[in-house]
């Protein structure tokens, strides 16, 4: 991408990590480490990437994106917010009684959700679901999914990861939101995940590792994905575990609390400087 | 008369009704011989995915498919449908509202000789406890072939429950199977007996005997389990003053569960459930089955009679 691009993108990617601050600060509750770890992920595939079209959350070509690490619901909704798939006033009511925006996405009632998530592991089934569904129609459209480094603990990624791969879908790109750390310490203390490159090319992948605050890897990685052909890719992306906000940065307790009135200023601060 | 088994009707309706249906696809966890979606596997190659031995992965296809259109079946031993992924069918189908027709064979002690790990008797209470659900048990091979055709049609998360035994023929033609509306197969005064699935040709044989001895009872099909028609469950209550339920199923939460919830909210009389009594089966011939656990006609009748005597 050109300079003027990649400049676009990181301000977007600022103005979703202030806005995932905000919300959080708001509703008092909700997931900082993981979603922080995760904007330039969301912000290269919504603003640079994927085929959509807000005006039209339902529109059957659309290119589809499934948030199997539910709780990362902040950054979604931010990215979604930014573009335009419902008025910004929406992030402030998260987690709210009789919001729209519930603690984990529930595509009934929340345009541009593609896939209801929340509890781990469930993602990568339905993003298969919705690549088999493309291949039987001949549609172009492509498939993300982004999945959480502890969430590969769960059995059910595995076997849908076997389902992927069995069914030869090139038109599926999911990335690993590698930061490292998951609620009760790290993924090598809690349960180890690694070796996990060596993992999902054994499930018949092909593999990329990036780093997943580079816009330009991600970019690089989506490419070489689209072009891969007869089978799935999958994406490391490592990743800093609250990453823009020095305090939250690689810390497991802002796994799930929200900040303060006070951390809230400090962040927003920290973050007037973009990174 | 030759009988039946509700799993080999649904192989043959998917694969009559994927000509008409051209969104229907078919899903299942490496036993396609025995849920007899390879019928439809055989007509429609491009439409059919085997998932391996995997159901919650198979649940979450479905309901990925489903997010595109499709009308998913996903087949597999009602076990492990609703059992190892019940989490699936929740938070990836039901709750998301999503079109996927759960299609479970082999339910219930009728399955025989695998024995209790495979012998599904708490799928329908499971799947009662989940909003956005409907409940489905066909009672023979013609109303298992209405009820696919119905369940195409309908949109949303639906559980269909069949059998692997063969069953005699409840109904011959014409019959008018809508989801929810029970179906009043005979007019009686003394007792209503309600059943669904391989219990309905069970409830009838009952009748019969009963009949012999002077008693004249009412027999209805509640093929929906959910939404459970209370208007027939009422009316006829409200006539004979006395109901029995019959299911192969635990008594707890499935057929039972769900008349006696009508009942004590809006029409208390005395009732009596025939069914399994919150134990796990074992390996046997299924007639043996249905012997040892008290689910022949002669055990319909005794809960008849007991329940007129409650009057």
């Amino acid at each position: 991408m050109d300079n003027k691009t990649l400049e676009q993108l990181k301000e977007k990617a600022n103005i979703i990590r202030k806005d995932i601050i905000t919300m959080l600060a708001e509703a008092k509750s909700g997931h900082p480490g993981g979603s922080l770890s995760a904007v330039e992920i969301l912000t290269y595939l919504y603003f640079k990437e994927m085929n959509v079209d807000p005006s039209n959350p339902q529109w059957p070509d659309r290119d589809r994106f499934v948030l199997s690490k539910g709780h990362g619901a902040p950054v979604l909704y931010s990215t979604l917010a930014e573009k335009g798939y419902f008025p910004k006033e929406e992030l402030m009511k998260l987690r709210k009684t009789g919001a729209m925006l519930q603690g984990h996405p529930d595509m009934k009632d929340t345009p541009g959700v593609d896939m209801s998530t929340g509890s781990l592991g469930q993602g990568l089934s339905a993003s298969n679901g919705m690549a088999l569904a493309g291949k039987i129609d001949n549609k172009n459209y492509r498939v993300y999914a982004l999945l959480g480094d502890g969430e590969m603990q769960e059995g059910q990624v595995w076997e849908a990861a076997m389902t992927a791969a069995h069914y030869k879908l090139d038109n599926l790109t999911v990335f690993i939101d590698n930061n490292g750390l998951q609620i009760d310490g790290t993924n090598e203390d809690v349960k180890n995940v690694n070796p996990i490159e060596e993992k999902w090319k054994a499930f018949g992948w092909h593999v990329i590792t990036i780093d997943g605050h580079d816009l330009q890897h991600i970019e690089m990685a989506v490419e070489e994905a689209k072009n891969t052909k007869g089978k799935p890719t999958a994406i490391i992306a490592k990743t800093v575990k609250g990453k823009g906000v020095s305090f939250m940065e690689n810390q497991v307790g802002w796994h799930g609390v929200a900040p303060n009135e006070e951390q809230k200023e400090k962040a927003l601060k920290e973050l007037e400087v973009r990174i | 008369m030759a009988k039946i088994a509700t799993r080999e009707a649904y192989g043959a309706a998917l694969a009559e009704l994927g000509e008409k249906y051209e969104n229907v696809v078919v899903l299942d966890a490496d036993l396609s011989q025995s849920t007899k979606t390879n019928e439809f596997k055989k007509k429609f190659p491009d439409r059919f995915f085997n998932i391996g031995i995997s159901e919650q992965d198979l649940m979450g296809t479905a309901a990925g498919l489903a997010t595109c259109g499709k009308i998913p079946f996903a087949s597999t031993f009602a076990m492990f449908a609703t059992g190892r992924a019940f989490e699936q069918i929740r938070n990836s189908i039901a709750y998301p509202k999503l079109n996927v027709k759960i299609a479970a064979t082999h339910a219930g002690i009728t399955i025989g000789e695998d024995g209790a790990s495979h012998q599904a008797i708490e799928d329908m209470a499971l799947m009662r406890a989940v909003p956005n659900m409907t409940i489905v048990n066909p009672a023979d091979a013609l109303s298992t072939r209405k009820a696919i055709e119905a369940a195409i049609l309908h949109k949303g998360p639906m559980y269909i429950r069949l059998g692997r035994l063969g069953v005699p023929e409840v109904y011959k033609e014409n019959i008018d199977f809508q989801i929810g509306k029970g179906i009043l197969l005979e007019e009686g005064k003394d007792v209503t007996i309600i059943a669904c699935g391989f219990m309905v040709h069970i409830a009838l044989e009952a009748s019969s005997m009963l009949k012999e001895e002077g008693i004249s009872a009412e027999v209805i099909d509640m093929h929906t389990i959910k939404p459970i028609d209370e208007e027939i469950i009422i009316n006829s209550a409200r006539k004979t003053r006395a109901v029995v339920t019959a299911e192969e199923h635990n008594i707890i939460g499935g057929l039972g569960g769900a008349v006696a919830e009508v009942l004590c909210e809006k029409y208390p009389v005395p009732m009596v459930r025939v069914g399994i009594k919150d134990v796990f089966g074992q390996s046997g011939k299924p007639m043996e089955l249905v012997e040892l656990y008290g689910i022949r006609p002669k055990d319909v009748v005794a809960a008849a009679k007991k329940a007129i005597a409650k009057k």
